[in-house]
């Protein structure tokens, strides 16, 4: 699909990137590149690096072999404002309120020494905060502490304070995991919003194939491709699939779904 | 039959419970002090408590015949002055010095080691030192509090600091914060609640720590007035100051974490 345009210099692009802690090969040979403004969803089953790939983008973590470029240049060492995340938790400041988490954010964006605002700065960032704020609908939860809200109202808090950072780029990490469903669906409906009026481009990592499969424009699915048995370590996983999001069958999703999710017993499909 | 282990008290059953040793401990104070008492009027050891209200009323509400000062506030002051002074130096350095070695890996592998290696010194073996390098005044009462706490404040908010979740200081970072910025807007206001514990903690030593040196060599203070009339046997001054120690003791730290839990909601609710 996309990945055979020829412009020479696209959004991220990854040469041949390995990643190994010590003995351990977690990816190997990763070759693809992704365009601004796509969606793209990582699946897998645990351990199989989707989340280490998610850190190679954040910067938390450095390739150990080949390339991986964001507009033709290598990925800073560490994180910043160009790539925002949101994790499963820990996500937002638990010490301040949840207007003072979104001015956080202004405040640190700016250049200075203690991260805090004052005088018209602190004026005008708390009136972009409440905007902002409503947006993803906490308006009526400006003055609670994080942990006087639900899990879903965290995660939109986090959301929102991620995209003040005004990133090119949104890292999600299994930041739905921990929500009922109902309350899933809801967020979804956020990120997708908030992707095609912010022009973002995202990569979510998630265990729900469904979500992978519905949310995004385009569904990477990693998986070893290599074993041996006397060392379970040796070699990495690859991304298995890559499709685009919307025209795949229920077959497909079926086959994809056994092999991320291997069942031990017997089940109607 | 209800198990021994599920039996709870009812609250005036527990508030009794609760009070009964300490009437049963008067009580044998009491019993000891009169049959002391009866047998040579002038033991000193068990004083009655006529006897003991008489020292209060000598110490704390009639100016002393040399000086004219009112020993009992003089002594309560300049102790709780010393206390409070060593105690607020240790909280800043402790503060200061976890916070950097818990955030800073550079600063971490350049003071942790000192660090462990000064925390295991005896502060008290360093108090001969200290009197001769600062003199017998108070400073170097001030200095012993400091040394003997600021330790174990720094390496408790060192681990409180390398404790929260690496992905607040990603999710700064990736805000565009600088380093300073991380510091002193995400990670210090969440380790302050953390210090008034470490300080509540170490409060414990600081009130060893301080009558050590004032038994030592001061001119004034609690603990200098409870070993200087020990000399007289003067049971009657040395219990009733012991119990205000304790009783300060006991206001500073709940005074404390009255004042913590004012300061730092999120933090109780969070705990819980």
């Amino acid at each position: 699909m996309s990945t055979s345009e020829s412009n020479d210099t696209a959004f991220i692009e990854a040469r041949n990137v390995w990643k190994s802690y010590g003995d351990t090969t977690v990816l190997e040979r990763l070759n693809l590149t992704v365009n601004k403004g796509e969606f793209v969803t990582l699946v897998g089953t645990s351990g199989c690096g989707k989340s280490t790939f998610l850190k190679l983008l954040l910067g938390t973590e450095s390739v150990s072999k080949g390339e991986l470029l964001l507009n033709g240049e290598p990925i800073p060492a560490e994180p910043g404002p160009d790539r925002g995340i949101v994790f499963q938790q820990y996500s937002v400041f638990p010490h301040i309120t949840v207007l003072e988490n979104v001015m956080a954010a202004h405040a640190l964006k700016r250049s200075g020494i203690t991260g805090y605002l004052f005088g018209t700065h602190k004026k005008n960032a708390a009136k972009a905060a409440s905007e902002i704020l409503d947006q993803v609908g906490l308006s009526h939860a400006l003055n609670k502490y994080p942990h006087q809200l639900s899990g879903g109202m965290k995660q939109r808090l986090a959301i929102a304070q991620a995209l003040l950072g005004k990133p090119e780029i949104l890292l999600l990490d299994e930041p739905f995991g921990a929500l009922d469903p109902g309350i899933r669906s809801d967020m979804h409906k956020l990120v997708l919003d908030l992707w095609r009026e912010h022009q973002l481009t995202v990569f979510m990592v998630t265990h729900d194939l469904k979500e992978g499969f519905y949310l995004g424009t385009r569904l990477w699915v990693f998986d070893k491709t290599r074993h041996d048995p006397q060392a379970p370590g040796a070699y990495g996983a690859r991304i298995t699939y890559d499709l685009p999001v919307g025209e795949v069958c229920d077959q497909k999703f079926q086959v994809i779904d056994d092999q991320i999710n291997p069942k031990p017993d017997i089940q109607v499909a | 039959m209800t198990r021994v282990i599920n039996a709870t008290p009812a609250r005036p059953l527990r508030i009794a419970l609760g009070l009964l040793p300490f009437a049963l401990l008067i009580l044998l104070y009491l019993i000891g002090s009169d049959a002391r008492l009866e047998a040579n009027p002038n033991d000193k050891l068990l004083p009655a408590f006529s006897q003991i209200g008489d020292a209060i009323e000598r110490m704390a509400f009639e100016p002393s015949k040399r000086s004219g000062e009112y020993l009992f506030w003089v002594d309560t002051a300049s102790s709780l002055s010393r206390l409070g002074m060593g105690i607020a130096i240790a909280a800043v350095l402790g503060l200061s010095l976890g916070l950097l070695t818990g955030t800073l890996p550079m600063v971490s592998a350049n003071l942790s080691p000192l660090l462990t290696v000064v925390s295991l010194v005896p502060p008290l073996a360093l108090l001969p030192i200290l009197f001769i390098v600062f003199g017998l005044g108070e400073v170097s009462k001030v200095a012993l509090i400091a040394i003997g706490i600021t330790p174990f404040i720094a390496r408790d908010i060192q681990r409180r600091a390398q404790e929260l979740p690496a992905e607040q200081l990603v999710k700064a970072q990736t805000l565009g914060a600088n380093t300073s910025q991380i510091l002193i807007r995400i990670v210090l206001p969440q380790l302050m609640p953390k210090l008034f514990d470490a300080v509540r903690l170490s409060l414990g030593a600081g009130w060893l720590f301080l009558i050590a040196a004032e038994a030592v060599a001061a001119t004034d203070g609690l603990g200098y007035r409870i070993f200087l009339v020990r000399r007289y046997m003067a049971m009657d001054v040395i219990l009733p100051y012991v119990a205000w120690i304790s009783l300060l003791a006991f206001l500073i730290d709940y005074l404390l974490a009255q004042l913590s839990r004012w300061l730092y909601p999120w933090h109780v609710k969070e705990a819980n």
